[in-house]
């Protein structure tokens, strides 16, 4: 191996790690405010890139009218949760929020469809349609399982990623997509050559971190989130909404996963089933970031992608098992690391 | 023998199945992919729904049963009955090797830890040359006893079935015994069982070898009934899918995992085929229906079909009345008791800049009952806590008949004859008031996992359960010896907590809050019960917030506040004591 050779699994690396950096900070966000640990991400990614793929062709993809049935859902969902007390007020609001909004959505898709469409209409429809999908997935899914253990929100979880992925299958096929690139721009640094994609990717990366860490760091919105993942009832005892802050949480999550998604699909094939993994590696940044540090789960999603290029250089056939067993050090170290407490499980 | 009764029932239905005149031979096999998939469901049964450790990777588990049998029998020409020890050894190792790593995990990092070593898993054997790849290993010899060759679903039905009704059988004993209410003491933390000896890790290990070695015993099976093995069938959705099978069945029940696999195999052979005619040829569907029934399921029925179904029979199983004439033997005590059996030196314990406990001294005699009061916070628990070994205290010496305790183990400290009751009741309860009280008697039995599964254990087992009804019957809960701990009131739960303690034969009885929740007659009868005790040789420390039932029953109190002895006493003493006053009721009144 030579230096050039190095260098380039090392932009490889960084490039594929600043993309599970996204996912991982999402998963964290996530977790930290509904304790889901949110397997569904890689099928944000694949629905955002696929959807983006398919509106370049002139398609309407299928995801646009799963909002609408996921939104009808949701009202139905509203409408019995509420049933004691109907107002108009909250049946207004829910209309709005579940069928009008995701109807506007899919119509704004039908009118601006068309193989002309410029790029930014068509990467501001895929990630109106997936943010609408995120929302009403912890509508339907997780808002009404809240209360109970990490454990069964996981299997939830679990249960989100099986059906979503196959509802993959079905609106894109089994055959892998690609988009456009968002720029063409390129210039070269020595022996490495720079798209603007990948500057792109690196941006968009840091830009999410710096934000995010602000966010929760300092503004009153970002604490309400975070003073829900640590106790619901006390929260709600001091006026925090613990249904919108996780609404908020999955709204931000599906349109990172979104944007991760249309980063990478002018990079790579992707298939309806890709984001699993794609997920998961972020999900390994995620964990050894603890699910609580953003800084630290970009740096781990930068050593992630790192390795899993250079293992694809030595061992090829071994670069997911080398990845995948990451992991298990990572675990060790953290279950040691964390204090003796009594979890109270119910 | 009322218990066998369904399960020869079913065995017979089941053995009778096949012989049905005109039975579609498809149904046998259908019947045989359930039988696979309750073997290894009914390990996450043992394993998530009774020990509370949740696994998205037992699917990799089979895959080294019906790896090790498809190298063996087609590379060597093993003969397929002696690959089978072989299968359920490697598996079992495989899960010596990644439980010690794993078990270890706290939380939601267990289940996330399974979901990546699956998937590694998977990933190597699609890609070790010696596993074939991708494409896996065919060609496997079917099962033979003789010259009979268990070519066709008909015939491995029956191996496979008299595997599950085993499987079956030897789990029920195994959670119904000593180790047996060890494991379903994990699901509610570690604290309460290792307070009564319970080798917590030793315990999650063993549910894990268990389970894997279940689901190695599902995919040896499996190799010889497809006849081949390739990875598809051992990946992450495989693993998903099991404890999808224990979800729906019901997780903490062993009947749950076949229910649960015939409910899954069914539905999801209906789906396939009849998915494709309502939404035209694409396939995966039945995964969609399945994600969503899996999360209206949670929603809905979150403890899953089968305890929805028993709660609908119309009798109750009767339960067996423990002999209380067995007597169990004495924990074996030192020779003679010294006249100071707890000697606490200078004992401290930092929470980071906060000073819990502050350099606390005092002793507990024997025959004595001591008090230990103070305000909320003034650090009693956090000093039962060290004194139990579940804390270690930062500086200090404590001592139980003058062996040194501080640092050692909450088992090690039971050993010496120190057993407690909670501040926070920590009972399981969905065991009944029986099972959670000879969880106290842990020690006292000596009956080990292989022994309780093939019921050798029963003499050890009537010893242990006629001491726990003994003081239950002490304590005064002899009515509420069948009800599940979790149906009985805060203050009937605390009593089971003593009755528990008691179990050990314990020499000092650390109580915390012993009287709240009781009404003014059970404190008189616990008091009355406490007193019995010390005249009977042993001594009780208890944390009490109630001042009469105090000053009424201790023989000396030790006052904390903020973590500092700031009194010690006969109850008259401390009474007028202006110190304690001051920290009461914040001024000399």
């Amino acid at each position: 191996m030579n230096t050039t050779i190095m260098l380039f699994l090392l932009q490889d690396g960084i490039t594929n790690g600043a993309i599970y950096a996204l996912l991982g900070l999402a998963l964290v966000l996530v977790f930290a405010v509904t304790r889901v640990i949110l397997i569904p991400q890689g099928e944000f990614v694949t629905f955002g890139a696929l959807s983006y793929a398919m509106l370049a062709t002139g398609q309407v993809p299928g995801t646009a009218r799963l909002a609408v049935a996921m939104g009808v859902v949701a009202f139905g969902l509203d409408l019995y949760a509420a049933r004691r007390s109907l107002r108009l007020k909250l049946v207004v609001r829910s209309v709005l929020l579940n069928i009008v909004l995701p109807v506007a959505i899919l119509a704004l898709t039908y009118a601006l469809a068309g193989p002309k469409t410029p790029i930014a209409i068509n990467i501001a429809l895929s990630l109106l349609i997936v943010a609408a999908i995120g929302l009403f997935l912890y509508r339907i899914a997780f808002q009404p399982l809240a209360h109970t253990s990490v454990l069964v929100l996981l299997i939830a979880s679990v249960g989100c990623h099986l059906a979503l992925q196959g509802l993959g299958l079905v609106f894109f096929g089994a055959e892998g997509l690609r988009g456009p690139a968002l720029s063409n721009a390129a210039f070269t640094v020595g022996p490495l050559r720079f798209t603007g994609q990948s500057i792109a990717v690196y941006g968009l990366t840091i830009a999410f971190i710096i934000a995010l860490w602000l966010f929760f760091g300092f503004t009153l919105m970002g604490k309400a989130l975070r003073a829900t993942a640590v106790n619901r009832l006390g929260a709600r005892l001091v006026g925090i909404r613990t249904t919108l802050s996780g609404q908020i949480a999955f709204l931000l999550a599906s349109v990172i996963g979104a944007i991760s998604g249309i980063l990478i699909v002018p990079i790579t094939t992707l298939y309806y089933d890709t984001g699993f993994l794609i997920g998961l590696k972020g999900f390994i940044a995620a964990i050894i970031g603890g699910l609580v540090s953003y800084p630290l789960t970009a740096v781990a999603a930068l050593v992630v992608g790192s390795v899993e290029a250079f293992s694809s250089f030595y061992a090829s056939n071994f670069k997911e098992v080398i990845v995948f067993t990451l992991i298990l050090p990572v675990l060790v170290l953290r279950s040691l690391a964390a204090p003796a407490v009594e979890e109270e499980k119910d | 023998m009322t218990q066998r009764l369904p399960l020869i029932i079913f065995a017979i239905v089941m053995a009778v199945i096949p012989f049905i005149p005109g039975i579609p031979p498809f149904w046998i096999v259908l019947l045989d992919n359930i039988g696979l998939a309750a073997l290894v469901a009914m390990g996450l049964v043992l394993l998530t729904g009774v020990g509370g450790l949740t696994s998205f990777g037992q699917a990799a588990f089979c895959g080294f049963g019906a790896y090790t049998t498809a190298v063996l029998t087609t590379a060597y020409g093993v003969s397929p009955w002696l690959t089978l020890p072989l299968s359920l050894l490697v598996s079992g190792i495989a899960a010596v090797l990644l439980g010690i790593v794993t078990v270890r995990l706290s939380g939601h990092y267990l289940p996330l830890g399974t979901i990546a070593w699956g998937i590694g898993l998977f990933y190597l054997f699609s890609k070790l040359e010696f596993l074939g790849r991708n494409d896996g290993i065919s060609g496997i010899p079917p099962l033979s006893i003789g010259g009979f060759r268990m070519l066709d679903p008909g015939t491995i039905y029956f191996a496979i079935w008299i595997a599950v009704l085993l499987s079956a059988l030897l789990t029920m004993n195994l959670l119904d015994s000593r180790t047996g209410r060890a494991i379903r003491a994990l699901r509610r933390g570690h604290i309460a069982g290792e307070a009564f000896g319970v080798q917590t890790p030793r315990a999650k290990l063993l549910v894990f070898i268990y389970a894997a070695v279940l689901a190695g015993l599902s995919g040896w099976l499996y190799a010889h009934f497809q006849r081949a093995a390739n990875p598809t069938p051992f990946g992450a959705q495989a693993g998903i899918e099991y404890l999808f099978i224990a979800v729906v069945g019901g997780a903490g029940y062993v009947w749950g995992a076949v229910l649960g696999a015939g409910i899954v195999v069914i539905l999801k052979e209906i789906l396939q085929s009849y998915l494709p005619y309502i939404f035209g040829g694409q396939s995966q569907l039945e995964t969609i229906v399945f994600g969503i029934l899996l999360v209206v399921l949670l929603q809905l029925a979150p403890t899953g079909v089968w305890p929805w179904l028993m709660s609908r029979l119309p009798f109750k199983p009767a339960r067996k009345i423990p002999d209380t004439s067995l007597e169990l033997p004495a924990r074996v005590r030192a020779p003679s008791t010294p006249s100071v059996l707890l000697h606490i030196d200078k004992a401290r314990k930092q929470f980071g800049g906060v000073i819990a406990v502050n350099d606390v001294s005092f002793d507990v005699g024997a025959r004595e009952i001591v008090a230990l009061i103070g305000p909320n916070g003034a650090g009693k628990s956090t000093t039962f806590n060290l004194i139990t070994g579940v804390l270690t205290s930062t500086s200090g010496a404590i001592s139980v008949l003058g062996t040194k305790v501080d640092n050692a183990p909450p088992q090690e400290v039971v050993k010496l004859g120190v057993s407690r009751t909670f501040q926070h009741v920590k009972l399981v309860p969905d065991m009944t008031v029986l099972e959670n009280v000879a969880i106290g008697a842990h020690l006292r039995g000596h009956a080990g996992a292989i022994s309780s599964m093939f019921r050798l254990d029963r003499a050890d087992e009537a010893r242990l359960l006629a001491e726990a009804a003994r003081q239950i019957e002490r304590v005064g809960l002899g009515d509420q010896i069948d009800q599940l701990a979790g149906s009985l009131s805060l203050g009937q739960q605390r009593i089971v907590e003593i009755a528990r303690a008691l179990c050990v034969d314990p020499l000092l009885l650390l109580l915390d809050e012993p009287a709240a929740g009781l009404r003014h007659m059970e404190k008189q009868r616990l008091a009355a019960l406490l007193r019995q005790l010390r005249d009977g040789g042993m001594s009780v420390l208890l944390v009490e917030h109630d001042m009469g039932f105090v000053m009424d029953l201790a023989d000396r109190i030790v006052v904390l506040d903020f973590g500092t002895k700031i009194a010690e006493g006969t109850p008259t003493a401390i009474k007028t004591n202006p110190d304690v006053i001051k920290a009461y009721l914040g001024a000399t009144a």
